[in-house]
Parts: C-alpha cells; sequence; structure tokens
C-alpha cells in the first residue's frame, strides 16, 4: 500500500500548489461522504488528500449588496439549510442539495463535492444548472469561472483541468417575481438516487414568465441545461400548451441508460412529468413573493 | 506509514490519540479511544450506527477521517449520559422497548439528540425523515419514533 499523506491548507495558495505537485494520486476532501466511501471500496487509492476545510473562502456563505450569493465550494448542506436567507432566495437550490443523502450526510456533503463527483444523478447540479450559478476554480495558472452546467464532462469525469480547485458557487440577484423548485424522482421517500431529477428557476411579472431555466439531471451522461425547455416557458403563462411543449423539450434532451432503477422510456416519460411539476412549484413561489 | 498525531475534544475532554492518515473517526473511537459505543455498521454512512456529532453537527464517524477532528469538538454516545443519569432519551428507549438488538441504538440517540437540539417539537414525519439515515432491522421503527416523541413532549414540559 502506498503511503497516504494528509494536508490541510489554511490557504487556497497552498491548497492548489499542494494538489498540483501531487498530481493524479492527490484527491481534494471536502465532506468527505464521496472520497471515503472510493477509498474504503478500494475504488480509489490516493496518495495525497488535500482537504479544503481549513480555507475560510471555502466554507463560507455570502449574500454580496446586489442580493446575489457565493457559496464556498465545501459548505456543508447543513450549513446552507441553517442560513438565515438562502432558502427563501434559493428555495430550489437548498431542497435540491439538501436531498443529498441522510442528515448524517447533509452535515459533511457539499455542493461543490456533488459536483465534482461527476454523477449524472447528483441532486444538487441540475438545480444550480436552473439557478444560473457560475463557478470558480483556481488552478496552476490562476483563476477561471466557469458555467456550472459546462463542469461535468461525463459520468465521473469534470473539465477541470490538472490541479484546479473547485473553490465557489456564484448565484446571481433575483429580481422580484422569481423563484425555483427541484423534484427528483425515486422509488422511494429518502435516501436514494435519482432516477429523473429537475431543477427549474422562474422569473415571473404579471403572470406572464420573463426568464426561465431548466436543468436535467440523471437522463444522460451528464446533467443537462435545457434551453428548448426554457424557450417554451419564456414569454408564456406557464399555460397548458405551454408546460407540453416545455416538457417535450425535456423528454426529447434525454439520452439515459436502462438500468435498475428505470428504463430508457420510462426516464424519459417522467422527464416532461417532473418538468410541468417542478414548474408549478417554482411559479407558486415565485408569485407568493410578489 | 507514519502516525499521525490528533489533538482534539471528545465530550468536552481534551484528547490525544495517534492514528493511521487514512484511519476513518469511528476506527480511532473504537480502536486507541477505545469509545466502542459508535457502531460500525455499513462503513459507508447508509446505516448511521456510527453517528456521532462534530462541532454540534450529527455526522457519520465512518466518513469522516481521524485527522479532521484535530483542533474539533466531537460528541459521541459515551458523552449523553450524565454519571448514572440516563438522557431522557436514553431513558425512554429503555421504558418504550424502542430497541431489540441494540446495534443501531447509539446511532438513533445520537441522531435523535441532535434533532431535539433544533427541533424541541417535531412532527412524526419531521422525526421520520430526520431518521432515515439510521436503519435498525429489529423494531421496524415504530417504536424508536414513539420514543423520540415521547421524550420531545416529556422535555418540553419540563
Amino acid at each position: 500500500m502506498t503511503e497516504l499523506r494528509y494536508l490541510a491548507p489554511g490557504t487556497l495558495d497552498e491548497a492548489v500548489g499542494a494538489f498540483a505537485k501531487a498530481g493524479s494520486a492527490a484527491r481534494i476532501l471536502a465532506g468527505g461522504t464521496d472520497l471515503l466511501v472510493q477509498m474504503r471500496s478500494g475504488v480509489l487509492k490516493p496518495g495525497v488528500i488535500v482537504d479544503i476545510k481549513k480555507i475560510p473562502e471555502m466554507t463560507t456563505i455570502e449574500q454580496a449588496a446586489d442580493g446575489g450569493f457565493r457559496i464556498g465550494a465545501a459548505v456543508s448542506g447543513m450549513a446552507l439549510h441553517d442560513h438565515k436567507t438562502f432558502g427563501k432566495v434559493w428555495p430550489g437550490v437548498l431542497e435540491a442539495v439538501n436531498l443529498i443523502g441522510s442528515k448524517q450526510v447533509q452535515g459533511r456533503a457539499s455542493a461543490g463535492g456533488n459536483l465534482c463527483n461527476g454523477s449524472p444523478a447528483g441532486d444538487s447540479v441540475p438545480a444550480m444548472v436552473a439557478a444560473g450559478a457560475i463557478v470558480t476554480v483556481q488552478g496552476p495558472n490562476g483563476r477561471r469561472e466557469l458555467k456550472v452546467e459546462d463542469v461535468p464532462a461525463g459520468p465521473g469525469r469534470t473539465n477541470l483541468k490538472p490541479g484546479e480547485i473547485l473553490v465557489s458557487f456564484a448565484l446571481p440577484p433575483r429580481p422580484a417575481g422569481s423563484s425555483d423548485a427541484y423534484l427528483r424522482m425515486i422509488p422511494r421517500t429518502e435516501m436514494d438516487i435519482a432516477v429523473v431529477g429537475v431543477g427549474v428557476s422562474l422569473t415571473i411579472k404579471d403572470g406572464t414568465v420573463t426568464a426561465a431555466r431548466v436543468g436535467l439531471g440523471a437522463v444522460a451522461p451528464t446533467v443537462l441545461l435545457v434551453e428548448d425547455a426554457a424557450k417554451a416557458l419564456i414569454g408564456s403563462k406557464l399555460d397548458d400548451a405551454a408546460l407540453a411543449k416545455a416538457a417535450a423539450a425535456c423528454s426529447a434532451a434525454c439520452r439515459p441508460i436502462d438500468d435498475k432503477r428505470g428504463t430508457i422510456a420510462y426516464r424519459t416519460k417522467v422527464a416532461g412529468v417532473l418538468l410541468k411539476r417542478t414548474a408549478a412549484i417554482a411559479a407558486k413561489r415565485a408569485t407568493q413573493k410578489n | 506509514m507514519a502516525k499521525v498525531h490528533v489533538t482534539t475534544t471528545i465530550n468536552g475532554e481534551p484528547m490525544e490519540f495517534l492514528c493511521e492518515p487514512n484511519d476513518t473517526m469511528l476506527d480511532a473511537l473504537r480502536g486507541p479511544l477505545a469509545l466502542t459505543g459508535s457502531k460500525e455498521g455499513c462503513a459507508s454512512g447508509d446505516c448511521g450506527a456510527c453517528s456521532i456529532t462534530l462541532d454540534d453537527r450529527l455526522v457519520c464517524s465512518c466518513l469522516m477521517l481521524a485527522v479532521e477532528s484535530e483542533g474539533h469538538e466531537i460528541r459521541t454516545i459515551e458523552g449523553m449520559a450524565q454519571g448514572d443519569k440516563l438522557h431522557p432519551l436514553q431513558q425512554k428507549f429503555l421504558e418504550m422497548a424502542a430497541l431489540q438488538c441494540g446495534i443501531c441504538t447509539s446511532g438513533m440517540l445520537m441522531a435523535s439528540d441532535a434533532l431535539l437540539k433544533r427541533s424541541p417539537d417535531p412532527t412524526e414525519e419531521e422525526v421520520r425523515f430526520w431518521l432515515a439515515g439510521n436503519l435498525c432491522r429489529c423494531t421496524g421503527y415504530d417504536k424508536i419514533v414513539r420514543a423520540v416523541m415521547d421524550t420531545a413532549a416529556e422535555m418540553r414540559a419540563q
């Protein structure tokens, strides 16, 4: 067995240096709820673990004066839940993050880890895509920003370059009449992996949708931004015809696998059904706030 | 492999121990620290038998490296009773027979305690969702849920 080294740097620069230096043998530790399971099962045998939780930027939630949020990559689901205002502004993102595992897992697991784990079924990802989140990553060549939907590359893979570490999510300020929602289909009520997950973010003015984004999970090698579904909703009053068109766009975007959780036909159909239900919840929240 | 020296606080007492870098907190608790109340069920974060709190947050000790406890505050089932005086949850679990084989019990108690600290008047649904990460193969959960609800009512009355 190769020797494992545990590092817990206090600054991002140190973390990036140590992570890049260790190369492919290194793994980032945020909540550890995926990493430790992978180590235990023997799937992963890292030589170096870089714990990022001693870096303040990674573990803080900030709301800017314009109302936008910045969430550190290692912020746990429970910490996000306990934030005073986040769940009021982004209830869909919060409910998605809070669906990851049990309360025990919530005490540790982060949206950053959920994204970097690269699972097509990660619950927080479709909601972050719908929210239009921008992530900041830092690597040996400095910082850059990516749209959250551009991070996953395939099951278990991301578009982060070697040595790059996910630092934070930035969620934009919300115009009046905005809200979001996330729904997933699972065969039981808790503690399961999404068969389909849908995140919808809406802005509604005088009953008409003025902005929409739709994220779709567990039905393709990566979480998808479904622009055609958003287009079908924008300009509509969420009437049956618009919802049917958006649902059809979601089903059309599906390129799912057949597995024990759901067949291709089932996932494709459920994607459309969930779009309608999720949009209804987001719309209710958006108009309640007016 | 070089052992790592860790300084932490467990159930209010300063503690030091040596561990391998890849030991979990559960390994350290049950090994060098000899606190065997936390149980290993699945070792993958599914069963909750190893539940502890880390800085007052409920976590699975099997999903945390022992080295991560450096400078933090850990609470385990061993810290729940005050001397010979059982915590109201422990007392109620006994009275209502909310356990059979007992392997899930310390995790159930830690999780229930964490819930009641956040939410002293939970609904049954809230209790059931909160305990979804604690598996019990004996009781069918009903007695556990009722014991938690009864304890909550009793603690509110005091």
